[in-house]
C-alpha cells in the first residue's frame, strides 16, 4: 500500500512537471511575441516589412501577428495537456493492474 | 425600405430571439442559475465567452481607437487578447477542477480564516460580523468583484442607450430602459444558462455585423476581400501600398506616421506597462473567469479557452483593418472637399455631432493636426452651449472675423479636435456604400455586444452578493429555493442600479474602466496564480499582497486622474507612467509583498495543501467534489 502511494505521487509529480514545462515554453513564446517583437523590438523590426506586403514588421506583430500567435499557443496547450491527461490515466491504470496481479 | 425600418426590424427580430432562448432555458436550481448546470459544450462556451468579453466598447469604439492611435492601438488589441493566454494556461483549467460557483469562492477556500479553522461557521451561532472577519480574503475578493463589475456594466448600459439613440433616433434614456428590461427578463429567468445561450446567439449577430462591412470596404479600397490581406495590400486607385500611403498622408497633415512605433505620449515603457496591465487584468476579470465554470471538465475548459480566443480573434484581427481603411478613406475624401462634394455619410453623421465641419471661410474642408484643422466633434457639449458656439462661428465667417468668435478655437480648447472615434465603425457601411439592411444590421450587432457583456456582469454581481455574501456569510442555512430567489432578486436590483448609471452616467465612467483592469491585475490575478502554483503561500501574506496591490493602484489612478497628481517616473522612465499601466506595477508589488511576508509566516494547513494538490491533479482521478454537499447542506 505504502509503495503504491509513493508511486502514484511520483506519477503526479511527473505530470505536474510536464504541465509546468509546457507552460513555461508557451509563456516564453507568448512574451516573445507580444512583449518582445511587438513592443521592445518594434521600432527596429519596423524597418523590414512582412514578405512582400505593405506591413512594417513591428506594426504587423502588434496588430496581427501576436494575436494569431496567441490562438496557436492556446491550441497547442489544449492538444498537449489533454494528451498528458490521457498519459497520466494510462500510467495509473497500468499501476493498478500491476498491483492487482501482485 | 429605409435604414430605420430595417433597423427596427432587425432589433425586434433579435430581441425576440433572445427572449425565446430565455424561455427555453429556464432554470430551477442554483447550479443552473450560477454555472448553467456545468453542461455547456466547449465550443458553445467559447462563443459565449467571446460575446461576454466583447463589449460595446470592443464593437463600437475599438477600431476607432486604433485608427486614431495607429501603432499604439496594438496596446488594446494585444492586451485584450493576450490575457486569454494567461487565463487559459494559468487559471481556467485549475479553477474548473476546483469547481464551485464564483471567484471569491476559490480565494476564500484557498486562503481560509486567519485564526484556525472555520468550523463553527456552518451554524447560526456565529455572528455575521465574526464570519466576515474570519475570512478577509473572501471579503476583499467579493468587494473587488462587485466594484469591477459595476464599473463595467455602467458603460454597457450607456452603450445600449447610445446605439438606440444613433440608429433609431429614440432618446438615450428610453434606449437604456428597453435594454434594461430585455436583460432583466432573460437573466432572471434563465440565470447563467439563459445568459450562455443568448450569448451564443449574440456572438453570431455581432460578428456578422462586424465582418460584412469590413469585407466590403476592403474590396472597395484594395480589391481584396480579406481585410487582413487588404491592409497590407495596394490601393486600387493609385497602386501604392495602403499603409505607405496612409503614413505619407498622416505625415503631410501633421499627424504622426501611422505605423511608426512610440509616438506622442506612448513611450516604449508605457506601451509595455499598459499592455501588460490589460493582459493581467483580462485574466483576472471575474465575469470572464466564471464562464469556465460552466463547462463539463478541465479538458473542456482548455478547449473552451481556445475557442473563445479564436472567436475573439475574428473581431480583433479585423478591427485594425477597419481602422486603417476608414482612416485612409476619411483623410482622402474629406480633405479639399467642398460643400457640394461632401460624401453622403458625412452629412448623415454630422447631424449626430460625431463629426463637425467648422469652415475657415474658404469653403474647403481641411482635416489636419495643426491649427488649420476644421474637423471637430461635439463631445459632451450641452445643447445651448453647442448652439452658441455654432452661431458665433457662423457670425464670425459671415462678418469676415469682425464679429462673432472662431468656433475652431473654442472647440480646440475643449479638446474636441477630430471626429468622435465611434464614427469609424458606425459609418464604415455607409463609406463602403452598402445596402440599407447591412447598415441596419450593424445596429443589431452593437446591441448584441452591449447586452451580452451586461448580462454576464450582472450575473457576477448576483453571484457575489447572493452566493458569496448572503449564502456563505449571512445565512449559511438558507434553502436552495431561498438562495435562488435571492439570486434572482439581486439581478433585478443590479439591473436597476446599472440602468440608473446608464441614464445618469457619472462623468468618470470612461476613466474608471482603466481602474477595473488595474484593480483586477493588482488583486485577483496574483492571488489566484499564487493560490494554484504555490502551496507555501498562506492567508496572511495573500491578504497583505492584495491590500498593498489594490491600495497602490487605487492611489495612483485616483491621484493622477482626479486630483492632478504628477505622474511618476520612478527615475527610470523618460515619461510619467500612464494610469492605465500602473496595474502592472501594482501586480509586481502584490507578488513581492506576498513573497516577502510568506518567508515569515507558517505554510497553510494540510487541508488547504490537499486541496491545491487536488486541483493540480488531472480529471478523472479523484472524483469531482460534490459541491453542493461540501457546502454543508
Amino acid at each position: 500500500m505504502k509503495v503504491q502511494i509513493t508511486q502514484e505521487s511520483k506519477i503526479l509529480k511527473r505530470y505536474w512537471r510536464k504541465n509546468v514545462m509546457i507552460m513555461a515554453i508557451l509563456l516564453s513564446i507568448w512574451a516573445f511575441l507580444s512583449l518582445g517583437c511587438s513592443i521592445l523590438f518594434a521600432d527596429s523590426l519596423n524597418q523590414y516589412s512582412l514578405f512582400d506586403t505593405g506591413y512594417p514588421l513591428g506594426f504587423w506583430f502588434a496588430q496581427q501577428g501576436s494575436i494569431i500567435g496567441f490562438v496557436f499557443i492556446i491550441l497547442i496547450y489544449a492538444l498537449y495537456m489533454n494528451r498528458v491527461d490521457r498519459w497520466y490515466n494510462e500510467e495509473l491504470e497500468s499501476l493498478q493492474k500491476r498491483k492487482n496481479s501482485d | 425600405m429605409t435604414v430605420q425600418t430595417w433597423t427596427y426590424l432587425f432589433v425586434a427580430v433579435t430581441f425576440c430571439l433572445y427572449l425565446g432562448i430565455a424561455l427555453w432555458s429556464r432554470v430551477r436550481d442554483t447550479k443552473g442559475f450560477y454555472v448553467a448546470g456545468r453542461g455547456v459544450p466547449a465550443a458553445a462556451n467559447g462563443m459565449a465567452t467571446a460575446a461576454d468579453w466583447m463589449s460595446a466598447a470592443s464593437f463600437i469604439s475599438m477600431a476607432g481607437l486604433v485608427s486614431t492611435m495607429g501603432y499604439a492601438g496594438g496596446v488594446y488589441l494585444m492586451g485584450w487578447t493576450g490575457g486569454f493566454v494567461l487565463l487559459s494556461l494559468l487559471i481556467a483549467p485549475y479553477l474548473r477542477k476546483f469547481g464551485h460557483y464564483t471567484v471569491p469562492d476559490f480565494v476564500g477556500d484557498r486562503f481560509p480564516s486567519l485564526g484556525g479553522k472555520e468550523k463553527a461557521s456552518g451554524t447560526g451561532g456565529v455572528s455575521v460580523m465574526r464570519r466576515l472577519s474570519q475570512n478577509p480574503a473572501r471579503l476583499v475578493a467579493v468587494l473587488c468583484a462587485i466594484f469591477i463589475s459595476f464599473t463595467y456594466v455602467a458603460g454597457q448600459m450607456r452603450g445600449v442607450g447610445v446605439v438606440f439613440s444613433r440608429f433609431l433616433e429614440v432618446d438615450i434614456n428610453v434606449g437604456v430602459l428597453i435594454g434594461m428590461s430585455i436583460v432583466f427578463i432573460y437573466a432572471t429567468l434563465g440565470g447563467m444558462k439563459g445568459i450562455t445561450w443568448t450569448q451564443v446567439a449574440q456572438y453570431w449577430v455581432l460578428i456578422t455585423a462586424f465582418l460584412i462591412p469590413a469585407f466590403a470596404i476592403s474590396f472597395k479600397l484594395t480589391g481584396t476581400h480579406l481585410p487582413q490581406a487588404g491592409l497590407g495590400g495596394t490601393l486600387l486607385d493609385s497602386g501604392v501600398l495602403l499603409l505607405d500611403k496612409l503614413d505619407q498622408v498622416q505625415q503631410d497633415l501633421g499627424f504622426f506616421r501611422y505605423t511608426e512605433a512610440f509616438t506622442g505620449g506612448w513611450s516604449k515603457a508605457n506601451v509595455l506597462l499598459v499592455t501588460f496591465a490589460l493582459m493581467a487584468g483580462t485574466a483576472g476579470l471575474p465575469h470572464v473567469i466564471v464562464r469556465f465554470y460552466t463547462v463539463r471538465s478541465p479538458r473542456a475548459a482548455r478547449w473552451s479557452g481556445f475557442w473563445a480566443l479564436l472567436f475573439i480573434a475574428c473581431l480583433y484581427l479585423t478591427a485594425p483593418a477597419i481602422a486603417g481603411f476608414s482612416r485612409t478613406y476619411m483623410l482622402q475624401t474629406l480633405n479639399e472637399a467642398s460643400t457640394g462634394d461632401l460624401p453622403q455619410w458625412f452629412n448623415s453623421w454630422q447631424k449626430t455631432g460625431l463629426i463637425l465641419w467648422l469652415d475657415d471661410g474658404d469653403g474647403l474642408v481641411r482635416y489636419s493636426a495643426g491649427l488649420d484643422n476644421e474637423i471637430f466633434r461635439r463631445g459632451a457639449l450641452a445643447e445651448p452651449e453647442f448652439i452658441e458656439v455654432m452661431q458665433q462661428h457662423q457670425l464670425w465667417i459671415d462678418t469676415g472675423g469682425a464679429r462673432g468668435k472662431d468656433g475652431r478655437m473654442v472647440l480646440r480648447l475643449l479638446g474636441l479636435n477630430g471626429p468622435d472615434r465611434d464614427i469609424i465603425v458606425l459609418a464604415t457601411p455607409e463609406m463602403a456604400e452598402l445596402a440599407n439592411w447591412i447598415i441596419a444590421f450593424v445596429a443589431a450587432g452593437g446591441l448584441a455586444a452591449a447586452l451580452s457583456t451586461a448580462s454576464g456582469l450582472l450575473l457576477v454581481i448576483s453571484s457575489s452578493v447572493a452566493h458569496d455574501l448572503y449564502f456563505r456569510v449571512i445565512r449559511p442555512d438558507a434553502t436552495e429555493k431561498m438562495r435562488l430567489r435571492v439570486g434572482r432578486s439581486v439581478i433585478g436590483v443590479a439591473v436597476i442600479i446599472a440602468g440608473i448609471f446608464g441614464i445618469y452616467p457619472p462623468g468618470f465612467v470612461s476613466q474608471v474602466v482603466a481602474f477595473a483592469f488595474g484593480l483586477a491585475a493588482a488583486s485577483f490575478f496574483p492571488v489566484i496564480v499564487l493560490g494554484i502554483f504555490s502551496k507555501r503561500v498562506g492567508t496572511f501574506p495573500a491578504v497583505c499582497g492584495m491590500l498593498v496591490g489594490i491600495s497602490f493602484t487605487a492611489y495612483y489612478i485616483l491621484g493622477t486622474v482626479f486630483f492632478d497628481m504628477e505622474r511618476w517616473t520612478f527615475g527610470v522612465f523618460s515619461q510619467g507612467i500612464s494610469p492605465q499601466g500602473i496595474g502592472t506595477i501594482g501586480m509586481i508589488l502584490n507578488f513581492a509583498v506576498t513573497g516577502l511576508v510568506t518567508q515569515f509566516t507558517a505554510p497553510p494547513s494540510s487541508e488547504v495543501q490537499t486541496m491545491v494538490d487536488s486541483i493540480r491533479e488531472p480529471e478523472g482521478v479523484s472524483p469531482a467534489r460534490d459541491i453542493d454537499q461540501s457546502l454543508g447542506n
